[in-house]
């Protein structure tokens, strides 16, 4: 099966302007060589710390961003160029889903017209009431109490379904998912997170899920990649993903997110990362990991690692040592 | 140690009167540490504000109750004193480090201010406590990073500092108000483990807010379980996780995500929202997002019983009943029973 | 609840103001224009509410026909100037390539004091109210379109507004549905502003005697000819300067309550959320 979203080496690089005359002094590199792709009625799972460029990948994903260098391809076809018009049609098949429900509404436009708005943008305006009424049921609201009310009167959960009722609106084929549940509380993630997943089979839907927390990726995604400084460490089958992962990255990541099961919490052993995210205006030379990796060697220092099967079917990692099975078993949860 | 009895405090708003603490009671007792979870909206942040009377009043009143440290009532405790315990007998972490520390003085000079405050040292010897207690919470290059100012530590670092300046006194107890959810999840892992080892070395009593049950599942001697301004649950970790008996706890730990979880399992959907605490729901306040929920639930709002040792629940299904409908529910909603 | 108070006062008085003078043919017992040689001069009475001025003319009559003229050129400069300003702020905040170009001619305009360009425009021009408005236009936009523009800039990567582009949305659409409603309230209160001291700048204007037509009365020109009087007939410009100040006082005072009614800050005051913490225990 031939790829929905092609990314290709992706770089992304904002300058860093100091002084009166606004000099460039330096580049914040977000992205720095992004490789991945997107089946179509997947969910790839993006998931990574904060500063590791995945909103900044979201971005880019859906034109909000221009690339530095690199490519992207939809359905073959690159856009990293497009004009206004090319974008245009880029976004009926592309929607996005945004992290906060309450910054991502307009405040002054009734929730009936926010779901309207991207069909009124296509003109598809033909029964528009009963299409946006049609909309709200599907994602769970109820289209003759909440039709003509302003977002702030509702609560988190229900102002992420009016967003995501926004970006299914146009049928679209992928929907980029910016962290959508990381801003609702915990007993409202569920409703979500189940939103996404019906939504996905009813409407034949492909996801890009972006988050930072693995349980929910873990939970949803059907490969996952995991970032670091602009790039990605390890790309992976859910099913392989917790039991498998190879990159050390990966599995002090895995390690670090509390169970909520006392005992095997208290019986795991645990990799404490050293240090602190070195700065993504200066990435360390060679494998950008190394100078937290508790495996990393003089060798680490000067050679860049690139994604590739070591041993595992399905499983890329970016790692000179990756972590073995006997290693991994003593980890593992 | 400490002993909260029928506590109540109120906010006094435009838009009403909130509840936010609704007759709350438990005991803390030395070296332990007590996990509180709930939600946005619980009333947990403002529970652990009351502890050291921390909340603004107004529009913060407290109506009724006691909250007794080592004997004595924080309430009606006269300002100087209560001054005096803050920071020297219980202190403070919160959520966001960079608040709580003042950006336009350095590191050091905040640290040895908080040691002055509670200690009559020279300044030389407040310095060597400094430096020791950036070393005790792991900063690396203390003697440098005195120099510093808030801005130039990450996120974690400033957690850390935070963690310093609480511990300058030695404090009995630390009340830590969602100290990790700020931070990423390999700076989280440090932290906690930071806690467990502060913990073990000076026997700190530690109060631990969180949302995350893993968090909790992890450094918790006791949980309670929050839930719009009251305890619905309270026992040892191991009663809330594995012999859980209040439909709240029971689906919300059948609604989180879990890592070790197989791909097919679906995630319980609890219905609605977290209530509104000026308007809250008649009878039991989960009644209308309940599973379980039946009738009864609409007249009586069921105060916390007893379950087992030291296992209260707020719920007016006996455990025998509870547990024979979870394995009905769970097959109902198509989620894993345990 | 202090504020409050002081917010219907004003609005009470400016409506008072607004309302007198459009009905003043109606009630007023005197023609404003009634020249009478024989009552020159004649201090406030029974009659003559607030006196006579130098040809025995009403000036109570003349203040409040006189706020008809004030009260127009104010009302058009502020809607005037709050149209170019809102159109060129929004435009210039939300295209960034235009911005420079625009905000460089606005700074031009801003670096001349307003009252100075708007005396100079009508030197040139010639004193009629077309071109008072046209002068005060021009030295009140300005300013309009640097508030707009800095509204823009701060919610032009709101969210919401990314959204719509994700939708599709053209830019026009957004300009006009997502940014201009979340904008108006800085706009509202500006353009209260304008309406202040359009009227104050008219007045100085005509003061100045470059104004409106002599013969047509305005708090303005009523102080230039009260002028060499003000020794033997200090009500002759009393009057219409307590007329100028109450009006102007009342618009600032709604202007500034508008302002303090959007201001999310304000909103903050009130408390409406719960507390958060501000210091930390130790």
């Amino acid at each position: 099966m031939t790829a929905l979203l092609e990314i290709k080496d992706l770089h992304v690089h904002f300058p860093i302007k100091n002084g009166v005359l606004q000099k460039t002094t330096g580049h914040v590199k977000a992205l720095n060589g992004i490789d991945l792709n997107v089946k179509k009625g997947e969910i790839l799972g993006i998931v990574g710390e904060s500063g590791c460029g995945k909103s900044t990948l979201a971005r880019s994903i859906v034109g909000l961003q221009k690339p530095t260098s690199g490519d992207i391809l939809f359905d073959g076809n690159t856009y990293t160029d497009a004009s206004a018009k090319e974008l245009y049609e880029l976004r009926r098949n592309m929607q996005m889903v945004f992290q906060d429900p309450y910054t991502s509404l307009n405040p002054r436009m009734k929730v009936s017209e926010s779901i309207a708005a991207p069909l009124k943008a296509y003109k598809k305006t033909k029964n528009l009431e009963s299409r946006v009424k049609e909309l709200m049921e599907l994602v769970g609201l109820n289209p003759d109490d909440h039709y003509n009310r302003l977002p702030h009167e509702f609560s988190g959960g229900q102002r992420q379904r009016i967003g995501i009722a926004r970006a299914i609106a146009l049928e679209p084929q992928l929907i980029v998912c910016d962290e959508p549940v990381s801003a609702l509380d915990v007993s409202v993630q569920a409703q979500v997170i189940n939103l996404f997943q019906d939504l996905q089979k009813k409407l034949d839907l492909t996801y890009v899920f972006i988050a930072h927390d693995l349980s929910v990726i873990n939970h949803i995604a059907d490969r996952v990649a995991v970032m670091y400084l602009g790039k990605v460490m390890e790309r992976s089958n859910r099913e392989s993903f917790q039991t498998h992962a190879q990159h050390p990255y990966t599995n002090a990541l895995l390690s670090a997110v509390p169970l909520p099961d006392p005992d095997k919490e208290r019986a795991r052993e645990r990799i404490v990362l050293k240090g602190e995210l070195p700065s993504p205006a200066n990435p360390p030379s060679g494998c950008v990991f190394h100078t937290r990796c508790p495996k990393a060697t003089e060798f680490c220092k000067t050679n860049i690692p690139v994604p590739e099967e070591r041993g595992v079917p399905g499983q890329e990692v970016a790692c000179f040592y990756p972590v073995g099975a006997e290693e991994k078993a003593r980890i593992t949860l | 140690m400490l002993e909260v009895n029928n506590l109540h405090v109120h906010l006094d708003t435009p838009a009403g009167l909130v509840k936010a603490v609704d007759g709350v009671s438990f005991r803390l007792e030395a070296g332990q540490t007590i996990g509180i979870v709930g939600e946005s909206g619980s009333g947990k942040s403002v529970l652990a504000h009351s502890l050291t009377k921390l909340n603004p009043e107004p529009p913060a009143t407290y109506p009724k109750g006691e909250i007794l440290f080592e004997g004595e009532n924080i309430l009606t405790m006269d300002k100087k004193r209560l001054r005096n315990l803050r920071g020297k007998e219980i202190a403070m972490i919160f959520q966001d480090p960079m608040s709580s520390l003042n950006p336009v003085f350095r590191i050091g000079r905040q640290l040895m201010e908080a040691i002055q405050t509670h200690q009559k040292l020279p300044k030389k010897e407040a310095r060597q406590k400094a430096i020791e207690l950036l070393i005790d919470v792991g900063i690396p290059d203390p003697e440098r990073r005195m120099q510093d100012y808030p801005h130039q530590f990450s996120g974690g670092m400033r957690q850390r500092v935070l963690i310093a300046i609480a511990l300058a006194a030695r404090p009995k107890l630390l009340i830590a108000d969602e100290p990790t959810t700020a931070l990423d999840v390999t700076i989280q892992a440090q932290i906690i483990e930071l806690l467990k080892s502060i913990q073990k070395k000076y026997g700190t009593s530690i109060i631990m807010i969180t949302h995350d049950l893993g968090v909790v599942a992890n450094l918790a001697d006791r949980i309670l379980v929050m839930y719009a301004g009251k305890i619905v649950e309270s026992g040892s970790t191991a009663d809330i996780f594995y012999d859980t008996a209040m439909p709240y706890t029971w689906s919300l730990l059948r609604s989180i995500p879990r890592l070790d979880a197989g791909a097919s399992e679906r995630l319980l959907h609890i219905e609605g929202h977290p209530p509104n605490l000026i308007h809250p729901p008649k009878g039991c306040n989960f009644h209308p997002r309940c599973p379980f929920a039946r009738d009864a639930c609409l007249q009586t709002d069921p105060p916390l019983a007893e379950r087992g040792t030291n296992h209260m629940a707020a719920c007016i299904l006996t455990k025998p009943e509870f547990d024979k409908e979870k394995r009905a529910v769970a097959e109902r909603k198509g989620v894993l029973l345990s | 609840m202090m504020s409050k108070k002081r917010n219907i006062i004003a609005l009470t008085i400016f409506l008072l103001v607004a309302l007198a003078t459009i009905t003043a043919n109606l009630w007023l017992p005197v023609s404003p224009a009634a020249i009478d040689a024989n009552q020159r001069l004649l201090a406030p009475s029974g009659t003559h509410w607030f006196g006579t001025d130098d040809f025995g003319r009403d000036i109570f009559a003349r203040v409040i026909v006189a706020a008809r003229v004030s009260l127009a050129v104010g009302v058009i400069v502020a809607v005037v100037a709050t149209v170019i300003g809102t159109l060129l702020g929004l435009v210039s905040g939300y295209f960034r390539k235009t911005d420079f170009i625009l905000m460089r001619i606005v700074d031009g305009f801003l670096a001349f004091p307003a009252l100075l360009l708007a005396l100079a425009l009508v030197a040139a021009l010639g004193g009629s109210i077309t071109n008072i408005v046209i002068a005060l236009t021009i030295a009140f936009f300005p300013v309009m379109a640097r508030v707009v523009r800095s509204a823009v800039l701060q919610i032009k990567n709101a969210q919401y507004i990314e959204a719509a582009r994700t939708t599709g949305t053209n830019n026009v659409v957004i300009i006009f549905r997502y940014i201009l409603p979340n904008v108006l309230s800085p706009i509202i209160v500006q353009s209260t502003f304008i309406f202040a001291k359009a009227i104050l700048a008219e007045a100085a204007l005509s003061f100045l005697g470059v104004g409106v037509n002599p013969s047509t009365p305005t708090w303005g020109n009523m102080l230039q000819e009260s002028q060499i009087y003000i020794t033997i007939a200090p009500w002759f410009s009393i009057f219409p300067g307590i007329a100028i100040v109450i009006t102007v006082l009342s618009l600032n005072i709604l202007g500034d309550g508008l302002r303090d009614a959007f201001d999310p800050h304000s909103v903050k005051k009130k408390r409406k959320r719960k507390p958060k913490q501000t210091a930390p225990a130790a």
